[in-house]
């Protein structure tokens, strides 16, 4: 089999799963107790607190270790907007966020807070002045995902926190989760207070996440305990899967650089292959570093850039039910997924292709394909070759009626 | 302007005639060990001075390092180019224009020391001065008080121009003043103490007491990396000495002479300090004591405490508020470590109401009375655990588990 789902989860590194078996079976003291074999525990959590500091350029006691990318995209969008009632109830974000983002600020408008859900272009891009002209005098978080994770479009993340410089007292909250190990990520000069990252993305285990908490800045916590993790999380530590977790962040960005690259032709393989296939659109961009070459006219004036993360390729099948799609595939061992692999099984069409602007057959017939580290040319031809086998087979299927 | 030197002036020690020659060879050598990652960068020694070339070594990661040199009193990034007056006016020109915000006023300092360069400073003043103004015209000169203080500075070898001066850490270069025993406890002060008394030039031993199980393991973790942010200023590795107090504690305590219990524990610390401080040629011994800090540090508590040692005791902090203190602990990063929680030896015994003014000939019968004490402060001599802390070495948290799971 051939897996290319890995923005859905990742195989973790063998080294990876050592490292937790050996400190889950050698350190089971719980790091609060005071004996040698809690000091011990105490420690493993400090040593990767500051190794995950250190590989973004921050200091150890900003990050908080969560349960993975749902809890601390929890913890700072409902722990900041609590937290800072005082300054106003007005936040923004985008239609395109990961549902635990965008769920989590259905939630908080239940509970009285004025959301604004920013809207993307064509390329699945929100604007710089689009965020501007939301700023009110009342807005105290803005949160905006890094690489959109269906079809992996990334955000102006540092515009964005150039823009929110001028004004202090706005929250700036970014889900780095498909980003982390794929683009450099630059903490500190873009502003960014509050970000988001999960290690089984970056093969890591399951059960392991990252919460950046700028110094100085108070959340309100989601939970009552014990006082671990700041207040912020209380609750044992999990430390295998910490130590395991903070192995697999450094392996993630110290080869980012070259996975990039890397990944960066893969993906120029795989559009210009998407491309030749008639019965397939493309959605976003095609060129992973910059504009041009988009399958749909649009107006997208380049300031700034608008790239594509090199690690996913998205596109459509309109007139065909992605599944059958899927199942086809995998018969050919090739694994991928529709939509995000969160809301695969729900039979709507795709909240960020619609936001997008595509045709409902379009945002109802989603593949994404997205690489892992075990990807070469050889895995790509054999996608490519099969992505032409499966649409001829599946021709005759076709709804025409929903073709454009 | 990029600069390509770094001047580096010297602080105080430069006045002391027959032992500068000394003073400046440590210098030398601590410098070139700040610059021994960049094996590009150069340093040379003229008179009073030290002048290092970087030729493209990164300024602000050794200028960085610098400001940590004791005896070094000031740096600045230079250029350095031909004693030719046009390439004079061209560089300050130059220097004027890449400052990171225009300045609104500004003065020209020369100091000629070539005396064989053909105009003398007030004349050069002026001619870079005008030369400066012609091409800023919303520039103003302000010799009192003027934004920026553009310096040119004509020696023998060529023409320096600069403008920034970055203070450093002063005092006298580590080591060039003799040798001391630091009592280290733990708390804000000590570290502190031991911090001025290295910028004044004395190498340090630090003796810390335990009394396990009194006090925890992490106590004892906490003095070893207030040791370690020490050793990081002096540069090299410093030898700290535990020692284990938990049978004198007892004993004291078992006295039953409750107000005096903290008078008694200082002046058997010292003993062993001093002890110490003979086997290591120590001439003195450090601590952070405040004056009417806390009850054992009342003019009164120091007299009949101080007794128990001939040892010169140095006080860095004596005539120092507690604001003061803790600014300087934030500087030099001790403080984040010493407000841990853990109890040290003296904590943990303190009276409800100890005295401020202890009588000497009864501490003293007290002291007679108590079975075995100097056999104990023997035993306690010959038990010290003594490690010696490497500048630059991993903390405890740096260095857990096994390096492969990270």
């Amino acid at each position: 089999m051939i897996y290319f789902d890995h923005c859905a989860s990742t195989p973790p590194h063998e080294e990876v799963i050592r490292t937790m078996a050996e400190v889950m079976a050698q350190h089971y003291g719980n790091p609060s107790s005071l004996h040698r074999g809690g000091l011990e525990a105490k420690k493993l959590l400090q040593r990767s607190r500051g190794l995950v500091a250190g590989l973004f350029g921050t200091e150890a006691e900003e990050w908080v270790f969560t349960s993975g990318g749902t809890e601390s995209n929890n913890m700072a969008i409902v722990g900041a907007a609590r937290r800072s009632t005082a300054r106003g109830n007005h936040l923004i974000t985008t239609e395109i966020e990961h549902p635990s983002v965008y769920d989590t600020f259905k939630v908080l408008e239940k509970d009285g807070f004025r959301v604004t859900y920013l809207p993307v272009n064509a390329g699945g891009f929100v604007s710089l002045s689009d965020v501007e002209a939301a700023l009110t005098e009342d807005t105290s978080l803005v949160s905006i995902m890094h690489v959109n994770n269906e079809i992996g479009s990334v955000q102006p993340i540092a515009a964005i926190g150039e823009l929110l410089k001028t004004r202090r007292s706005i929250l700036f909250h970014v889900d780095g989760v498909q980003s982390v190990g794929k683009l450099p990520i630059f903490l500190r000069e873009w502003g960014v207070d509050l970000f988001t990252a999960s290690a089984h993305k970056v093969r890591g285990p399951r059960g392991a996440g990252l919460l950046y908490v700028r110094n100085g800045l108070q959340l309100e916590p989601l939970m009552a305990g014990g006082g671990q993790e700041n207040g912020l999380r209380p609750g044992t530590e999990n430390v295998g899967a910490i130590v395991a977790a903070a192995k697999a962040f450094r392996l993630a960005v110290e080869s980012q650089e070259e996975r990039s690259r890397r990944m960066q032709r893969l993906r120029s393989r795989l559009v210009s292959c998407v491309q030749d296939i008639p019965e397939l659109v493309l959605n976003g961009w095609a060129d992973a570093s910059g504009i041009g070459g988009s399958t749909e006219a649009g107006s997208h004036a380049s300031h700034p850039r608008e790239e594509m993360s090199p690690h996913i390729v998205n596109f459509s099948y309109p007139g065909m039910k992605p599944e059958v799609f899927i199942h086809m595939l995998e018969k050919h061992r090739i694994l991928a997924s529709t939509k995000s692999a969160c809301s695969s099984k729900d039979d709507k069409p795709s909240r960020v292709l619609q936001a997008m602007g595509a045709s409902a057959a379009r945002a109802a017939s989603g593949i994404r394909i997205s690489f892992g580290d075990e990807h070469g040319d050889a895995e790509l031809e054999w996608l490519c070759q099969m992505l032409g086998m499966v649409v001829g087979k599946l021709k005759p299927l076709e709804r025409k009626d929903q073709r454009e | 302007m990029k600069a390509d030197m770094i001047l580096i002036r010297f602080g105080e020690f430069t006045l002391k005639g027959r032992n500068r020659g000394q003073f400046e060879r440590r210098m030398l050598q601590k410098v070139k060990g700040v610059l021994a990652p960049f094996p590009d960068a150069a340093v040379a020694h003229t008179y009073g001075r030290l002048y290092i070339t970087l030729n493209g070594a990164p300024y602000e990661t050794i200028a960085k390092e610098l400001k940590l040199v004791f005896g070094i009193h000031s740096f600045s990034p230079v250029r350095r180019i031909e004693s030719d007056l046009e390439m004079i006016r061209e560089t300050a020109l130059e220097l004027m224009h890449s400052l990171p915000k225009e300045p609104v006023t500004f003065k020209v300092s020369v100091r000629r020391v070539d005396k064989s360069f053909p105009y003398d400073s007030p004349e050069m003043n002026h001619l870079v001065g005008s030369h400066v103004l012609r091409a800023c015209p919303n520039l103003k000169v302000n010799v009192r008080e003027p934004e920026v203080e553009l310096r040119v500075e004509i020696q023998p070898e060529g023409t320096y121009i600069f403008n920034e001066v970055v203070e450093g850490a002063g005092g006298y270069p580590y080591g060039t003043n003799g040798k001391a025993m630091l009592l280290l406890s733990g708390g804000i002060d000590s570290p502190v103490a031991g911090y001025l008394s290295m910028r004044k030039g004395l190498e340090l031993e630090a003796v810390h007491f335990h009394s396990y199980p009194f006090t925890s393991e992490q106590a004892k973790e906490k003095v070893i990396e207030l040791t370690r942010r020490l050793a990081h200023y002096s540069g090299v590795p410093i030898k700290l000495h535990m020692v284990s107090f938990t049978e004198i504690q007892t004993a004291l305590a078992s006295s039953n002479q409750e107000p005096l219990i903290i008078t008694l524990m200082r002046r058997s610390m010292l003993r062993i300090a001093q002890r110490l401080a003979e086997q290591s040629a120590a001439l003195g011994i450090v601590t952070g004591d405040s004056l009417g800090q806390v009850a054992s540090q009342t003019l009164g508590s120091m007299n009949v405490i101080g007794r128990s040692t001939e040892l010169p005791l140095l006080r860095p902090l004596i005539m120092m508020d507690k604001n003061d203190i803790i600014r300087i602990a934030e500087e030099i990063g001790t403080y984040a470590t010493s407000i841990l929680p853990y109890e040290d030896c003296c904590t943990l015994f303190v009276p409800k109401s100890p005295t401020t003014n202890p009588n000497l000939k009864v501490v003293q019968k007290i002291e007679a009375c108590i079975p075995n004490l100097d056999k104990m402060i023997e035993e306690a001599v010959a038990g010290i655990e003594t490690i010696s802390i490497t500048p630059g070495a991993r903390t405890t948290a740096e260095a857990a588990g096994n390096d492969d799971w990270f």
